[in-house]
């Protein structure tokens, strides 16, 4: 009976968190976003009592010196006393509000003596993360939208985190100072985890910080908040926060698969493989604009398309530089040789395009060289 | 009106090339009211678009279209050109002037917004569609990534310009060269006051608005790159450069609807408006503030600290004039004879929600805080009770208060009484619940959003939908009064009105004071 009880308490606290119809910020998991909590219920609350006697004088008024009372009206019209307190007062309470305020930003803006640097950039409509550490392979991949377009669509039942999940989640250790640094690559995008109280601005050609130190191990969710063109609302952040040991075992299994990455770029794959990643790839990075047939939307129809039948080093270009004035992205420091090719070889083959083309990594590579 | 010995011209000419002040008034108010609904339209399409999760009307493009074109037009085509519109009426008639003091400049101000809000509407038709990129137009999404309408919309951004501050010089001339003799500048009324403050305003940052939307201009076409950092330049100083702008801009909005409330909270309780200098000195506080607090709303782009502290210090300041006006007005209504007729209400709702708007704003002032607020919908909820609830709510209670006036017919009571709580209960059903989503973490801008957002959102668009058709009542009843209201003749038309707007008859000649009255009892003051 009591296992049963702290199951269903614990079933009822554990989706609080994002619970439906939350009214409040969250003081999260972190000790900044809880005096960030605790500031704006301070501020709240002040102007609570402050609200309740201003309008509590107004209603009284309303109440008592009504006209249709026969109340008089009396010609009162200045009062040097009263108005120089009702200055006075509310400066005093502002400066009451002034300091805690003033220390909480202080402790926000202190970046110094960070354990963990991740450089996060905004693209329209995705995240790139990249950890930022002395040794090793770098470690670096994109975070995009997982949410099917059918549940966006209503042709199907929408998950219980429609719009805020994604295909592969930021991940970091928790008791550890992490610093961000926030940049863009093409417009202004703002990264936003309620939770763990970080929201800066990613600004393209800048570079921002800002900090975070978790207490508690979880999945913390947000979106980008700063309005980045018409995809904006479908750029979720998701951060994994995990105990040391999880971080830095997670950390060399992502380090081994970039080294695995890298030597298949310099092998031969079968088209099988490379058709099944190619679509893959293609689900992630292309279908928003061009379609899940190929059909094309927002931009070309790549069934028989003629830059896609065409000559390989063009089709490259296109997708490796984008094409400069359109929605067509430069997808060529999103991808990896090998995912490019990848992508390349479905392109040329699904859809009915069946060019029997097969690209290689090292076609790539070659051709990137020029 | 007709009937007067100077009468106005007959058929479409006397709109075209009139320069009477009344005239002017008239078309400013019926235009912004066009606009007020065609902004409400596209509010009503985005409110049906986030009625429920998931993409249901329109495409995630067109939706920030609607965003876009929604904040434009109600900032520029609906809530500035009706508080000009009511300054054109009122100034001249509050003064104790003929006319404007500038009035063909009058005609050309006016005349000029037509053809460029036609033109920033005829956006949507084109190729790419309308601006997207918010009404805040942050580069480089305005510039480098923008449609190509954006040409045609920062055509229209600088006619508009153009024509404020036309507006404004005409306003400025007016004050200061024709009041009647004894009317001196602390015996004016305070809409007067008010008008004047924001004219000056209007001139110091209308060309900085220019300057911003011409440098994208030459962003767009012309190969610099004053927002790009590729090229040497700042996104961010964008940012700097529209704020300083629109900073000033929301007290341009808001100013004017302290003038309405401090000339209608007196006369409903029948006593001279409390504190009426420290009423002067508190409006020119708030504009001189204006001027240093814009960073306000940039918190998040990553300024130094200082410059964060003194933005948010500075910020915070305002709380005080702004307390003491809303003071002012209570202690106004204290042991006044209160009576409750549509433009009290409209002025009580204004006091109760405008001051709402002012506690989220100070919460917002607080820059460790407003890392979490920022961007999100309490920024939305913020906005809206201050723009909506404090500009739009003193609008219309300037129109129930001065319509007998300007046509000497009564508008139906009842009906206004209706439309005065349809749409404090519409307001606030739509935006109480934003300040709940917002704090909860759901951005602003977005088509479609989590799940956990959902009811509160579908009470949103209730609201919405129950607040946008109330203003179809509204509209209703001012075409009722007019063709078919009730005559009024009495030139007080309400018994606790002062000022010389009431001394001439009802309804308004024509053309009045073209004799200087004497100032009798000063309005405002002993």
């Amino acid at each position: 009976m009591g296992r049963l009880f702290s199951g269903a308490a614990l079933a009822c606290l554990a989706p609080m968190a994002a619970a439906q119809n939350q009214v409040n910020m969250s003081p999260g998991v972190t000790d900044i976003g809880a005096d960030i909590f605790g500031l704006h219920m301070l501020i709240m609350w002040i102007c609570v009592v402050i609200g309740v006697a201003v309008f509590g004088v107004m209603f009284y008024s309303i109440y008592a010196h009504r006209k249709s009372k026969g109340h008089q009206a009396s010609q009162f019209h200045e009062s040097t006393k009263v108005e120089v307190a009702w200055t006075v007062v509310p400066f005093l309470i502002l400066i009451a509000m002034a300091v805690p305020a003033t220390s909480t930003l202080l402790e926000v803006y202190d970046n110094d003596e960070a354990e963990l640097d991740i450089l996060i950039t905004g693209y329209q409509w995705k995240w790139k993360y990249e950890y930022l550490t002395d040794s090793g392979e770098p470690v670096s991949f994109f975070s995009n939208l997982a949410t099917p377009q059918e549940e966006i669509y209503n042709t199907q039942e929408k998950g219980e985190n429609y719009l805020l999940e994604v295909d592969e989640p930021l991940v970091i250790p928790v008791d550890t100072k992490v610093r961000f640094l926030i940049t863009a690559n093409d417009v202004i995008h703002s990264w936003w985890v309620p939770e763990i109280a970080v929201k800066r601005d990613a600004i393209p050609g800048f570079i921002n910080e800002a900090w975070t130190r978790v207490n508690t191990v979880g999945l913390y969710r947000g979106q980008c908040t700063e309005l980045c063109g018409a995809y904006h609302g479908f750029m979720p952040v998701e951060v994994h926060a995990v105990s040391r040991e999880d971080f830095d075992a997670w950390l060399a299994a992502k380090r081994g698969a970039a080294v695995a990455q890298s030597e298949l770029a310099k092998q031969t794959l079968s088209v099988d493989e490379l058709m099944a990643q190619g679509k893959d790839i293609y689900d992630r990075s292309c279908i928003a604009c061009h379609g899940a047939q190929g059909e094309g939307g927002i931009g070309n129809a790549i069934a028989g398309s003629p830059v896609v039948m065409g000559a390989l080093p063009e089709h490259l270009a296109v997708v490796a530089k984008g094409v400069s004035g359109t929605a067509m992205q430069a997808f060529g420091a999103q991808l990896n040789d090998v995912e490019l090719a990848a992508v390349l070889t479905y392109q040329r083959n699904a859809f009915g395009n069946n060019t029997g083309d097969v690209v290689q990594p090292g076609d790539v590579t070659g051709m990137k060289n020029g | 009106m007709g009937d007067h010995h100077h009468g106005p011209a007959t058929g479409v000419t006397r709109w075209l090339f009139t320069t009477n002040h009344k005239d002017i008034g008239t078309m400013y108010l019926w235009f912004s009211f066009a606009m007020f609904l065609l902004g409400g339209f596209f509010a009503m399409v985005i409110r049906a678009e986030l009625f429920q999760p998931g993409m249901q009307l329109v495409e995630p493009a067109f939706f920030n279209q609607m965003t876009t074109l929604h904040g434009l037009i109600m900032v520029f085509g609906a809530i500035m050109p009706s508080f000009v519109g009511l300054a054109n009426w009122l100034i001249p008639m509050m003064i104790g002037a003929p006319d404007m003091a500038l009035p063909r400049m009058n005609n050309w101000s006016f005349w000029i917004l037509p053809p460029a809000f036609l033109m920033l509407a005829s956006t949507l038709f084109m190729e790419g569609g309308a601006p997207a990129f918010g009404w805040t137009f942050y580069a480089p999404l305005s510039t480098t990534y923008a449609a190509p309408s954006v040409t045609f919309f920062i055509f229209a951004i600088h006619i508009l310009g153009v024509s404020s501050i036309m507006g404004s010089i005409n306003i400025i001339a007016t004050v200061m060269n024709m009041r009647a003799p004894g009317m001196t500048y602390m015996k004016m009324p305070l809409f007067v006051w008010t008008w004047l403050i924001t004219a000056f305003l209007l001139v110091a940052v209308m060309p900085v608005l220019a300057g911003a939307v011409t440098m994208m201009l030459m962003d767009v076409h012309f190969g610099t790159s004053f927002f790009s950092a590729a090229g040497g330049g700042d996104p961010v100083l964008f940012q700097h450069i529209f704020w300083f702008f629109g900073h000033p801009e929301v007290y341009i909005i808001i100013l004017p609807a302290f003038g309405v409330v401090s000339q209608i909270i007196p006369a409903f309780s029948r006593k001279p408006l409390f504190g009426y200098a420290s009423m002067v000195y508190a409006t020119a506080s708030i504009a001189f503030l204006s001027f240093i607090v814009w960073a306000h709303h940039m918190y998040t782009v990553g300024m130094p600290v200082a410059g964060e502290l003194f933005f948010m210090y500075a910020t915070m300041l305002i709380a005080v004039p702004t307390g003491v006006k809303v003071f002012n007005w209570i202690t106004t209504m204290w042991r006044g004879a209160l009576s409750f007729e549509t433009p009290m209400l409209f002025c009580i709702g204004f006091l109760v929600l405008f001051t709402l708007g002012g506690f989220t704003g100070l919460m917002l002032s607080i820059a460790p805080a407003d890392f979490q607020y920022h961007d999100t919908y309490f920024v939305v909820a913020h906005f809206h009770y201050v723009m909506v609830a404090g500009a739009v709510f003193s609008m219309t209670a300037a129109v129930y208060f001065w319509l007998p006036k300007w046509c000497g017919r009564m508008y139906n009571e009842s009906m206004g009484k209706a439309h005065f709580w349809i749409s404090f209960i519409g307001f606030n059903i739509t935006f109480f619940p934003q300040h709940f989503v917002g704090l909860a973490g759901m951005p602003r801008r977005i088509p479609d959003y989590a799940l956990q957002f959902a009811d509160f959102n579908m009470m949103s668009s209730i609201g919405a939908f129950i607040y946008g058709a109330s203003q179809l009542l509204f509209l209703y009843n001012v075409i009722a009064t007019i063709v078919a209201g009730k005559r009024v003749s009495d030139e007080k038309v309400w018994d606790g009105a002062e000022g010389l707007e009431w001394t001439v008859a009802t309804p308004a000649p024509y053309h009045t004071f073209e004799e200087p009255p004497l100032v009798p009892k000063p309005a405002g003051t002993i």
